[in-house]
């Protein structure tokens, strides 16, 4: 065998097109619903269509008496299969109360959409059509919806509780520094910001398919979900089942940003009853449903307080939350607003004088959860929006500010104020390329222009520059967070006989192509070209350890991990290899795939050729086991800090307060990027959904608790004639903590585009007298803002 | 009732409901899983197929008003293990992230070349509004469709 010494290519770095793609283009790949199992049994859900209501009675004969009605069931006659209350793990605080969450709710209904009842029929349809035979008998109550009114405890919604306000987490950092600096500042800023809440509307409703085998033993569970591995743990354990007898399936699952990432009620629902009645049980959610009963995301109120020098320079932050947990404490629901504690400076360089509270409270409506981003981008949205205020206040342009007050470069490894690492940053440098891109200069001018010229075309321009703190997360932090589990992730690589790899990773792809990724981390570490690699994921049989997909994790570690596999195979490679040519080890070169004696060069070895060796194990050192893989499980030392900034140009037209993009540039720094095309993918949406909560979706509730978005038609989650293309560019800043360099991508743009787009709102409106308006920000309420700001119709 | 439909050039006689839906015929009684649903108010698109030849959202059409009509669907786009052009530029293109809303998403977009060969951004923005993806912003599914639209002229 030969070596040459041109460098082999390098796959990672490419835009290599996804493998993922073909079985997605042509229906070949099979979401949970597409699963066909004969003999299945349906269940559906009796909602309640009261916020808040005491449940009298529950009658389900007349479901019962229905063709193809195999049983049905209220709350209490469901009490006996749950050992305990649906998981909510995350204890913030010693003195945090938990109110009790079963699948079925038995004594009062909490939101619109809670489940009062349940039927398992034959086929859907009937099941559906037996809903409306059960009579449940309500007493209404007051609906609490306003997160206000809800804190003042006039109305309970957890009666047991005796207040709605369940904790007060705190980050008092400097309490002195911060009273000294409000006291005293140049400058302070005081504001309101109101994260409405949103849905997340992946476009793939929910869907359950469980199938247990009464004699064998074991439970299958098939679920659109992010988290395999996770409800795997949380069904053994709020069942009781010993958790090796189930095996969770994530199939292709149809987006998630985070609504995927949770204990379900259907889930426990259809495993106990699976079981009940030896048969398999499926469910499949309805849009209504979805909107109603899978968690929604934000719902803050945030009292925001910046204390500047005479130069606009940062002294303190101070930030009150009331965050809106909904009916019941769903998975994650309490810490969402802790995960954005450590952001609200920023990028700046804030001296030790932060303040930080939030108390979480208890309404009658849907529970909230991770909804992409998870509390971060409500973080970045608040300072990002203040440091706006801040430079109106200062007299001076909003980049100017921030240019002011950034981190430097120099300062990089940071520590900031909160105890946590900045492992690297470059904010001077991404901001300017933005401002470059967007023609910052240019877009003034004209807008000077126009104000000189009296148009009622209102041009404005905003941006936003944000630390995301992801890779979710070192299990030591989590610890000091009370976080129960911890924050690592699995991979194990195996070259088989024929040179062929089988990855197993435990992150869980719901469109976020980890096959194609992975395949080309694998493909340039060992030399194997990329379709040689196979990714296996996803089924808790075939990769029983992982955390899981969120909290862009799954590069920053799980990406890791398989790098760091790939490493420890090409140590017992070169054990190998160094064996059968009778060299020492740190002689041989490993470099496209060869081994190579160094100044030997005709001394070789194949990869190709020791995966045989490994495989037929006649001549391997002594001691050494056949086969040549490798298991890691890889906890990072820190979070990863990718970074940005994105600059938004909007257009009013002022007779009709609609709002335009004309130009979105987004420059991300994720550090090494593995493939370009799928960064460039995931800042897209993230883009779009981020400038989708500032320009058109919310949540809207009446005041007696009826979700009144609750279909795509109501709720709008924008199309393609609603949206900008994107502008996208990057900085590279290799992250020092991992040996790829890589930092998180998926939610970064999300988290940079909801306060870009608001900037160039109040930009453009500030001429009009308009500084602040509420997301998102319709025609009606920018219309609403002007003529307010006028004093009425001008 | 018994109905006779045509789905990718193949026949099938099936009774359905009169209430069946016909994309629950076609994912259940003919078995064709690709084409998905979203929503239930006929507003994401993710059940788009052809109807004699023209993109419907298949959950506002009965199953019975299909009766002696040809449907195509996801599955019959493709051809002897090639992809559709279109497939193809969603490929080139990354127009597509978790695949969901992209069955419709790909016959919505087949049918807009059909009636607008050569769209602008703009058109194809408009002529895609009924069709909801949460992944990709959208940005390269415009991408794609204008990519299949130039290849289709330079081949033509």
């Amino acid at each position: 065998m030969t070596v040459t010494d041109t460098a082999p290519s390098k796959v990672i770095g490419t835009r290599l097109l996804r493998r993922e793609d073909a079985a997605l283009l042509t229906g070949e790949a099979k979401f949970t619903d597409d699963l066909v199992v004969a003999g299945a049994l349906h269940l559906a859900v009796l909602r309640s269509p009261y916020a808040h209501a005491r449940i009298v009675s529950v009658d389900v004969s007349g479901a019962l008496a229905l063709p193809g009605v195999v049983a049905a069931y209220s709350g209490a006659d469901l009490m006996a299969l749950w050992p305990g209350p649906m998981p909510s793990p995350w204890v913030l605080t010693p003195d945090m109360l938990q109110p009790p969450h079963y699948p079925i709710t038995v004594d009062k209904a909490r939101y619109v959409g809670d489940g009062v009842a349940v039927v398992l029929a034959r086929s859907n349809t009937e099941a559906r059509d037996a809903l409306e035979a059960i009579d449940v008998v309500y007493e209404a109550l007051p609906a609490v919806v306003d997160l206000e009114a809800a804190a003042s405890d006039a109305v309970l919604v957890h009666d047991e509780l005796g207040t709605n306000k369940i904790y007060t987490w705190e980050l008092k950092i400097g309490e002195e520094a911060v009273a000294a600096a409000f006291a005293s500042a140049a400058h302070t800023v005081k504001e309101r910001y109101i994260q409405q809440r949103l849905i997340p509307m992946a476009m793939e409703p929910r869907a359950v398919l469980v199938v247990p085998q009464p004699f064998g033993g074991d439970i299958t569970l098939y679920s659109a979900t992010q988290i395999p591995h996770l409800l795997k743990l949380f069904v053994a354990l709020t069942l009781g089942l010993p958790e090796q007898s189930v095996r969770v399936v994530a199939p292709s699952v149809g987006g998630g940003f985070g609504s995927k990432l949770n204990v379900y009620a259907e889930e426990l629902l259809c495993v106990a009853l699976a079981r009940k009645h030896a048969s398999p049980v499926r469910w499949v959610e309805e849009r209504t449903e979805n909107a109603q009963a899978t968690i929604h995301g934000r719902g803050q109120i945030q009292d925001v307080e910046l204390a500047a020098d005479a130069d606009g320079k940062l002294l303190a932050v101070r930030v009150n939350l009331l965050a809106d947990m909904g009916g019941y404490l769903q998975l994650l629901t309490q810490s969402i607003p802790i995960l954005g504690a450590f952001l609200y400076a920023g990028v700046y360089d804030l001296p030790a004088a932060y303040s930080f509270s939030c108390t979480g409270v208890m309404t009658t409506l849907t529970p909230t959860d991770a909804y992409r981003g998870a509390g971060r981008p409500e973080a970045t949205y608040a300072i990002e929006r203040a440091m706006d205020a801040l430079a109106r206040k200062v007299g001076v342009d909003p980049y100017e500010l921030r240019k002011r007050n950034f981190i430097g470069k120099e300062q990089f490894p940071y520590t900031a104020m909160t105890g946590l690492t900045y492992d690297s940053g470059d904010h001077a440098t991404a901001a300017a390329k933005a401002i470059e891109m967007a023609d910052y200069a240019g877009v003034r001018a004209e807008q000077s222009a126009r104000r000189a010229a009296g148009s009622t075309k209102h041009l404005g321009i905003g941006m936003s520059s944000y630390f995301e703190m992801c890779g979710l997360a070192p299990s030591r932090v989590l610890a000091s967070l009370n976080y129960p589990a911890g924050g690592w992730e699995a991979a194990t690589v195996r070259v088989l006989a024929t040179n062929k790899v089988q990855v197993v990773t435990g992150a869980s792809p719901h469109g976020q192509g980890h096959e194609t990724s992975w395949s080309m981390i694998v493909a340039d570490k060992l030399g194997v070209a990329p379709e040689d690699v196979d990714v296996l994921h996803s089924d808790t049989a075939i990769s029983p350890l992982g955390l899981d997909t969120y909290g862009s994790r799954s590069l920053a570690v799980g990406g890791v991990a398989i790098d760091m596999a790939c490493d420890k195979v090409v140590d017992k490679a070169r054990k190998i290899v160094a064996h059968q040519l009778e060299c020492a080890e740190e002689d041989l070169d490993f470099v496209g795939g060869v081994f190579s004696v160094r100044g030997s060069p005709s001394q070789s070895m194949a990869l190709a050729a020791v995966a045989w060796e490994a495989f037929s194990a006649h001549n391997l050192p002594d001691g050494m086991e056949p086969n040549l893989e490798a298991h890691t499980t890889y906890d990072p030392p820190n979070f990863s800090w990718p970074f940005g900034t994105h600059i938004c140009v909007v257009e009013i037209d002022e007779e009709t307060g609609q709002v335009e993009v004309l130009k979105y540039v987004a420059v991300d720094d994720c550090g090494n990027q593995i493939n370009p095309l799928i960064v460039d993918g995931q800042v897209h949406g993230g883009v779009i959904q981020g400038l989708a909560q500032a320009l058109f979706e919310e949540a809207v509730y009446d005041a007696d608790g009826n979700l009144r978005s609750s279909t795509l038609a109501e709720y709008l989650v924008p199309s393609a004639a609603d949206v900008p293309s994107i502008t996208t560019g990057h900085t590279i800043t290799p992250s020092p903590t991992n040996p790829l360099g890589v930092k998180g991508i998926g939610e970064a743009g999300t988290i940079g585009a909801a306060p870009a787009v608001i900037n160039a709102v109040c930009d453009a409106l500030s001429e009009l007298g308009v500084h602040n308006i509420a997301m998102p920000a319709s025609p009606q309420r920018v219309w609403s803002a002007i003529q307010a700001a006028n004093g009425g119709m001008k | 009732m018994r109905i006779s439909v045509s789905v990718n050039g193949t026949a099938y006689e099936r009774e359905v409901e009169p209430r069946t839906l016909l994309v629950h015929f076609l994912r259940e009684d003919i078995g064709l899983t690709g084409t998905n649903v979203g929503c239930d108010t006929s507003s994401c698109g993710a059940c788009t197929v052809h109807l004699n030849g023209e993109s419907a959202k298949s959950c506002t059409v009965l199953a019975v008003q299909a009766d002696g009509q040809a449907v195509t669907t996801i599955e019959g786009l493709a051809h002897d293990g090639v992809l559709h052009p279109m497939q193809q530029a969603f490929h080139e293109q990354h127009g597509l992230q978790c695949g969901y809303c992209t069955p419709g998403m790909v016959m919505a977009a087949v049918s807009l070349l059909d009636e607008i060969p050569n769209p602008t951004e703009q058109q194809v923005r408009l002529g895609l509004e009924g069709n909801l993806c949460r992944c990709t912003g959208y940005h390269n599914i415009v991408k794609a469709v204008l990519a299949c639209a130039d290849a289709r002229t330079v081949s033509a």
